[in-house]
């Protein structure tokens, strides 16, 4: 019941894109369209994964012991650069069709701010280690339904007769705050 | 270069949120208000500055290959500062600004400055650079503030017109996108008739 409820707000209710505004850059980036969007929702659910359940680890295991807990942003965002290096150096190794779907998104997730805020939010939280990787995963989850439900928007935006002046950033952004607006319906769910 | 067009080229130009469209993660999630607003873009010109005057002058010193990472371990040693300083000094308005403090470290102008401008100037211009960038933000933050703030609680920097909220979508998440969206859309007229 207790992951049902966090599963449920981290994709619906407080979005990471749409309510908490993390990660915003990829969102108006990467969505031109749908299967582009898939593939850097499918790379950001890896590595937010993983980033979440190592930092945990180092937060829980060697920050809190030594009573280092003001060196949570320099060590988490190191973490986060080596780990999306490892990974993608692994991929390239052993799995080179993976590497070919995710492998352009890979160098941008570093500075994605969805993946390091999950890392600091799972702390904050006080989430254990199992609640921590479900909260990841259900916030890459949303993440990627935002995106690709915005993907589908712009798709037909392009057709449209848009003011001179609207067109590109500004319009996207109206719609996406049309988005936000229709995600509000979700809030009082859990 | 001209160091006065190199200051002030972030504010209506160059400006980092308006017309680069970077940062935006804290421009719409920390804009409630103007004080707010204005609270962050401080905070973000303050790393900003600092990490281009430490990076223009070690850069000589780095090699090529570790070049990302030093320069992320000096924005988030800054970031660090800021953290503890002003949860010190201000605990309320790092409260509100959560964690959008921490994530100074990702934000793109920071590190963008870093490789683009402060990575191959001198120390002067890379300073004036930063300087000139991070008031740029916090301008462009305390403007899109105020708008919220002015049709979300009919107030500004906290002075009440009206008693009770006004137009309330514009404080939360939904008004952040539109309100923005038409700021852009404004500048990018401005600057098509300059």
């Amino acid at each position: 019941m207790e992951y049902f409820v966090i599963i449920v707000s981290a994709i619906f209710v407080s979005n990471i894109v749409l309510a908490q505004f993390l990660g915003i850059c990829p969102f108006l980036g990467v969505s031109k369209n749908i299967s582009t969007s898939i593939g850097m929702g499918a790379a950001v659910l890896f590595v937010m994964t993983l980033a979440t359940i190592s930092t945990w680890v180092f937060q829980y295991y060697i920050l809190n012991p030594f009573g280092l807990g003001f060196m949570q942003t320099i060590v988490f965002i190191l973490v986060i650069a080596a780990l999306v290096q490892m990974v993608e150096i692994i991929l390239k190794k052993v799995s080179p069709a993976l590497y070919q779907a995710l492998g352009v998104y890979l160098p941008l997730i570093t500075t994605n701010c969805a993946v390091l805020g999950v890392a600091i939010l799972t702390i904050q939280k006080q989430y254990n280690l199992m609640e921590g990787a479900v909260f990841s995963i259900a916030t890459a989850i949303g993440f990627t339904l935002a995106m690709v439900i915005f993907a589908g928007i712009r798709e037909h935006l392009d057709l449209m007769e848009v003011p001179k002046g609207m067109r590109g950033v500004p319009i996207a952004l109206v719609v996406a705050g049309i988005l936000a607006m229709a995600f509000m319906g979700f809030t009082g769910l859990v | 270069m001209n160091q006065v067009k190199n200051f002030t080229k972030g504010f209506i130009k160059e400006n980092p949120v308006f017309v680069l469209l970077l940062g935006m993660c804290p421009t719409l999630g920390t804009t409630t208000s103007a004080m707010n607003g204005l609270g962050m873009g401080l905070a973000t010109a303050f790393v900003l500055t600092m990490s281009n005057l430490v990076v223009s002058l070690v850069k000589s010193q780095i090699p090529d290959k570790v070049r990302i990472p030093s320069f992320i371990v000096i924005i988030a040693t800054f970031v660090t500062i800021v953290e503890l300083v002003m949860q010190a000094y201000v605990p309320a308005l790092f409260e509100q600004l959560g964690i959008f403090i921490p994530l100074i470290v990702v934000n793109c102008i920071v590190l963008g400055r870093a490789e683009a401008f402060a990575s191959s100037h001198t120390v002067w211009s890379s300073v004036i650079d930063g300087l000139g960038m991070g008031l740029g933000f916090a301008f462009a933050l305390t403007i899109l503030g105020s708008v919220r703030e002015l049709l979300g609680s009919a107030s500004i920097f906290g002075f009440h017109m009206i008693k009770g909220n006004f137009m309330l979508v514009f404080i939360l998440a939904p008004g952040a996108f539109i309100a923005l969206g038409y700021i852009i859309a404004l500048i990018n007229r401005i600057n098509k008739n300059a």
